[in-house]
């Protein structure tokens, strides 16, 4: 007799624990064939609140670490996610459809991207700051700062690769966010969420909500207490975008448009400057 | 007893007395003044230096400036006939003009006082000797309490000395303090009035706006008339945003004590320009009680000329030269 | 030399033999039009509608001239010359000569300076020693600065091949109406973009004269365009479809709605927004300078400054002294004729402006806050505000909240570094502060732990154009100035 196997249910990711939907709701997530693979709880907009409120609770503490220690951070989210490589390519794969080869392709470009972005961590201040030359006796200097709380549509298709370009650049820079998944596959986002917690990654620093865009999306984009949206994982849905690009503007969110994206591609720094602030700094220089 | 209160403002108001009770005291207290920015302080001067004086203002201000003018010669080769003609050029500026004022004082070494005080007479120009061995102040304190004695015995009405720039950078903050009082009490004449002391404090040795600062306190608690930014021998000498920090001071001083200090930028003062640009710092900054031959004098020579041209020009409408004012 | 001890006559320099005469500069340097078109394809034409509006001194509401008002379809030919302009010749041409022009208005500004400045202050109501100190000379070197930029900008931004974005609508204030100008359009020129550029309603003169200097440098027609009008040609630019980039400065109301209006296109934005800045002076402070930052900080430009220093945080064991010391020097402030030299204070800009000024105050009385200005006689004509400062403020009155745009400081007390930052960060806003301390390291921490793009220590309300300046939160974003003001301009 065959065993029974245990099924998982998909929980979200908030403020470092792992909850339920304050709802109770949750979704069947099929696989690219159409079958059954798991049970998601399915994010209503006070999960989407309490993400928010997690992740501003988070921000003090993470964007005032040193550079050097969220690149170290980051940099054990790539070796702990390389020790989950199979299960990650199996989600990918389910998820995703095509071969055991492009799924394990995906999971190590992954990884890879994840080292990339934790060596910036302590490198894009020099790159895009620095001092400058003012025509007055005043020492000058540019630095970049996370904007704060970011929420991040998180690509519709590559739910794994796509996932940890858009959220690595963020964090890495002293952001903390909000991840809305890609509601059909969300289960490498969950995983990954659990991945964060065992490697010492502070709670509320990544928040991940599954479910439709339409009951999180609306409620992150209007949110006062949010700073910038990514709004990639609306790709192809002119008028969510659209609405939700609107709506960021109440408080002038930092917006980033959905574009088509090749995530294999060299990701260049536009996504980690997108959600940094640049400070200018003024001193006399005087005896 | 007077009360100072530190301008920062501090909870602890310091008695005088206490403050000049011991060097660690004197210290703490002039290390507790607020800092002076050098950018800011500049920048402020510059701005003053903008203002644009016209016409009638223009008028009172030459004129002004020259009741101001400490008309100064300390030089080695001084004689009592170069001194004589300096006396004369104090009492009457421009001969052609009997409506010119003369000068506040003249300035020499104290050699020199009784030629001095014998051309000047009762013409109420007033004689200042330098004393203290001027300008380095590098002598023992008996010869310098000396040299002022001898200063005031001869008729000098003004005392400018120096203070001991070593001592003072050195941090024997108590030393500058007690012989700046040793030298006031040595200013002492027999009848019991005293010749008015000015403390040089050659801020080009100073070098910050900080020490310019502390300085002036020290010297206004130890019972300065007037403080002096500079002998006129070191470069630089007087420039705007040092004068602007003495006259915080001394408009401070007068905040927490009740008593006003004169001040006196020396050396490096040519143009009337300049004069005026002083002149409204004096006013907008210290205020216009300071406005006054007895609150602010300009230590000069060659700016008392210039003055008078300008003056000419402005009576005259036309633009003069060297040629028609006399040399000294 | 008699001992005077008597010190309690208040200093009052009003009432003083010294008073300084006026000192006017001269209009005649200045040569008004009776009557302005719009600057469209290198010349000055008649507006579609046939409409205009009048500039006037806010000094004495006396006429200047007939400005001619945009409307859609003037903008349209406007957007269609910049597009021309950009596609036949200004996109084509070398970085080098692009620069070249660029320096060439430079030095044109320069030579003009003086006319520039004299023309601000008429229209501006801002006192003449700034237009001409700070305005006009800064405004220039913008132009220096971004024309060095144009044949480098291959090394401005590593790993990427530096494009230009296309046609620029800009749409800039009334409080610094040339500078405005300088730091949108040397930018977006350096950069190979064209611009239609709408100056505020209430201060067009300068960039008419702007205009006439492009003329004067031989600019390529159409690569700079100039229409005027109010809000809604404001709207028409940034709504045109044929606009691939929006720069805004202005207030954070209008920001939002430019937001909202090119959300779902293509073009890029920058957005320069309003605040409401703590200068934080600590009980360390070098005194006499921080007073003076205090007061350059709100009543410059008639405190008509979107980095102003509105809120001033003093720590409560200095306060008493920093407000006699600040009440003091307020007392010497020049309230008057701009064109005067020895102003340090003119005319509110607009009757609107001087109405919220008013309204906001009265809040502030309302809600129980102590208004003290100094003595000054305003003149009968015009629109004017005395300097006025607020104590007894807290975090809740509206006047330590919003925006006032005017010479009105509201003050309110800390006892902590923490509680500074605290204060200091407590609003939607992000654009400047300002810190007072003798001592370093809690300067740097400070200006860490302060959400705002530009943070000021031990000095206040400095530009340079190598200087990125912009706003956190509400603020706005994009950055103006230095290379990081490249980035708006390409893709």
């Amino acid at each position: 007799m065959s065993r029974l196997d245990v099924r998982k249910t998909y929980k979200l990711a908030i403020g470092g624990a792992f909850p339920r939907s304050e709802s109770g709701r949750s979704y069947e997530v099929l696989d690219s064939k159409g079958a059954f693979l798991a049970n998601a709880a399915y994010a209503s907009r006070k999960d989407a609140r309490d993400a928010v409120v997690a992740a501003r609770k988070a921000f003090a503490g993470w964007s005032g670490k040193t550079a050097y220690n969220r690149g170290q951070v980051v940099y054990r989210v790539a070796e702990v996610l390389e020790g989950r490589r199979a299960q990650f390519a199996e989600e990918v794969q389910r998820s995703e459809g095509g071969t055991r080869r492009q799924a394990e392709a995906a999971v190590d470009a992954s990884v890879d991207r994840l080292v990339w972005y934790a060596g910036w961590a302590d490198k894009i201040a020099q790159v895009v700051g620095g001092t400058n030359p003012v025509a007055a006796p005043y020492f000058d200097f540019s630095v970049p700062e996370p904007t704060g709380v970011v929420a991040v549509l998180a690509p519709q298709d590559s739910s794994l690769l796509g996932l940890v370009s858009v959220v690595a650049p963020v964090v890495v820079t002293g952001n903390t966010c909000v991840v809305a998944a890609s509601a059909e596959r969300p289960l490498p986002a969950i995983t990954l969420a659990e991945v964060l917690a065992t490697s010492d990654v502070p709670g509320g620093v990544v928040n991940v909500l599954t479910g439709a865009l339409g009951d999180t999306a609306p409620t992150l984009a209007s949110h006062m207490d949010v700073n910038a949206i990514d709004l990639t994982g609306a790709f192809g849905d002119a008028d969510q975008a659209l609405a939700l690009e609107v709506a960021a503007a109440e408080n002038l969110k930092r917006v980033r448009r959905p574009a088509a994206e090749e995530w294999t591609a060299d990701p260049g720094i536009d996504r980690m400057t997108w959600a940094l602030e640049t400070k200018t700094v003024w001193h006399p220089i005087g005896i | 007893m007077t009360t100072v209160v530190p301008a920062t403002g501090s909870p602890a108001t310091t008695d005088l007395a206490q403050v000049s009770s011991s060097d660690s005291a004197l210290r703490r207290f002039l290390h507790g003044l607020p800092g002076v920015d050098q950018v800011g302080a500049e920048a402020r001067a510059a701005t003053l230096g903008t203002r644009s004086i016209k016409t009638t203002s223009k008028a009172f201000a030459l004129d002004l400036a020259i009741r101001m003018v400490d008309l100064t010669t300390l030089e080695g080769q001084d004689t009592p006939g170069k001194v004589r003609a300096l006396c004369t050029k104090a009492m009457r500026p421009d001969p052609a003009d009997p409506t010119c004022p003369s000068t506040a004082a003249v300035c020499v070494y104290p050699d020199m006082v009784p030629v001095a005080k014998e051309t000047l007479g009762s013409s109420g120009v007033h004689v200042a000797a330098v004393a203290t061995a001027f300008p380095s102040g590098r002598a023992a304190l008996d010869i310098k309490l000396a040299d002022t004695a001898d200063a005031v015995e001869a008729g000098a009405d003004e005392i400018d000395m120096v203070i001991d720039r070593g001592a003072f950078l050195s941090g024997r903050y108590l030393q500058v303090f007690e012989e700046i009082v040793a030298v006031r009490e040595a200013c002492t004449r027999p009848d019991g009035t005293s010749a008015h002391l000015k403390v040089i404090f050659e801020t080009g040795e100073l070098q910050t706006y900080d020490n310019v600062r502390r300085a002036s306190w020290l010297a206004m608690i130890a019972g300065a008339h007037f403080i002096k930014t500079s002998t006129g021998k070191v470069q630089p000498a007087a420039t705007l945003p040092v004068t602007l920090v003495m006259l915080e001071a001394v408009r401070d001083f007068r905040e927490a004590t009740g008593v006003m200090v004169g001040v006196k930028p020396a050396g490096g003062i040519r143009t009337s320009k300049d004069a005026i640009k002083y002149l409204v710092m004096v006013n907008e900054v210290a205020g216009p009680d300071w406005l006054d031959p007895d609150w602010f004098r300009f230590g000069a020579s060659t700016l008392l000329n210039e003055l008078l041209m300008q003056r000419t020009k402005m009576t005259s409408g036309r633009y003069s030269g060297p040629d028609y004012f006399t040399l000294d | 030399m008699a001992a005077n001890t008597d010190g309690t006559s208040a200093i009052d320099v009003r009432s003083n033999v010294f008073d300084y005469a006026p000192a006017p500069e001269s209009r005649a340097i200045v040569n008004l039009r009776t009557s302005y078109g719009l600057f469209i394809d290198g010349e000055f034409v008649d507006p579609s509608g046939g409409g205009s509006f009048k500039s006037i001194s806010p000094a004495t509401e006396e006429v200047l001239a007939e400005v001619s008002e945009a409307d859609e379809a003037d903008v349209d030919a406007a957007v269609r010359s910049a597009r021309r302009a950009y596609t036949r010749t200004w996109s084509r041409m070398s970085g080098r000569e692009r620069g070249k022009y660029l320096f060439r208005i430079a030095r044109i500004m320069q030579e003009r300076s003086r006319e520039l400045a004299v023309l601000e202050s008429l229209d501006n109501g801002k006192p003449i020693r700034e237009s001409r100190d700070v305005d006009v000379p800064l405004a220039a070197s913008y132009f220096f600065y971004y024309a060095g930029w144009a044949d480098k900008l291959e090394y401005a931004f590593p790993g990427k091949v530096p494009q230009p974005l296309g046609v620029a609508g800009q749409v800039i204030p009334w409080n610094f109406p040339l500078l405005m100008l300088s730091w949108k359009i040397a930018p977006a020129l350096a950069c190979g973009n064209t611009v239609v550029l709408k100056p505020a309603e209430t201060t067009p003169l300068t960039a008419l004269l702007f205009a006439e200097i492009c003329q004067q440098a031989d600019l390529p027609p159409g690569v700079v365009n100039i229409v005027t009008g109010a809000g809604d040609t404001g709207r028409a630019v940034v709504a045109h479809p044929d606009v691939d980039k929006v720069a805004f400065t202005g207030s954070t109301d209008v920001g939002r709605q430019i937001a909202k209006t090119v959300a779902g296109t293509a073009k890029k934005v920058t957005l320069e927004l309003g605040g409401k800045a703590a200068n934080i002076v600590f009980d360390d402070a070098p005194i006499d300078q921080a007073v003076e930052g205090i007061v350059n900080g709100i009543f410059f430009n008639q405190g008509h400054v979107c980095c102003a220093g509105s809120r001033l945080l003093v720590q409560e064991s200095v306060a008493e002294d920093v407000l006699a010391r600040l009440k003091r020097r307020m007392s010497t402030l020049r309230v008057g004729d701009p064109l005067d030299k020895n102003t340090d204070v003119g005319a509110i800009n607009s009757a609107e402006q001087l109405a919220k000024i008013r309204e906001l105050s009265d809040v502030g009385d309302a809600e129980g806050a102590d208004r003290w200005s100094p003595p000054c006689d305003l003149p009968s004509n015009g629109f004017w505000f005395p300097p006025t400062v607020f104590t007894g403020v807290t975090q809740a009155h509206r006047i330590a909240r919003e925006e006032i745009f005017g010479p009105v400081l509201s003050v309110l007390t800390f006892r902590t570094p923490k509680e500074a930052v605290e204060k200091a960060n407590n609003t939607p806003f992000g654009l400047s502060a300002g810190v007072w301390t003798d001592k370093g390291s809690r300067i740097l921490w400070m200006a860490n732990q302060l959400r705002a793009g530009v943070v000021w220590a031990n000095t206040f309300n400095k530009f340079d154009p190598t200087s990125p300046f912009g706003g956190y939160k509400e603020s706005g974003y994009g950055r103006e100035g230095g290379r990081h003001g490249l980035e708006g301009y390409l893709r």
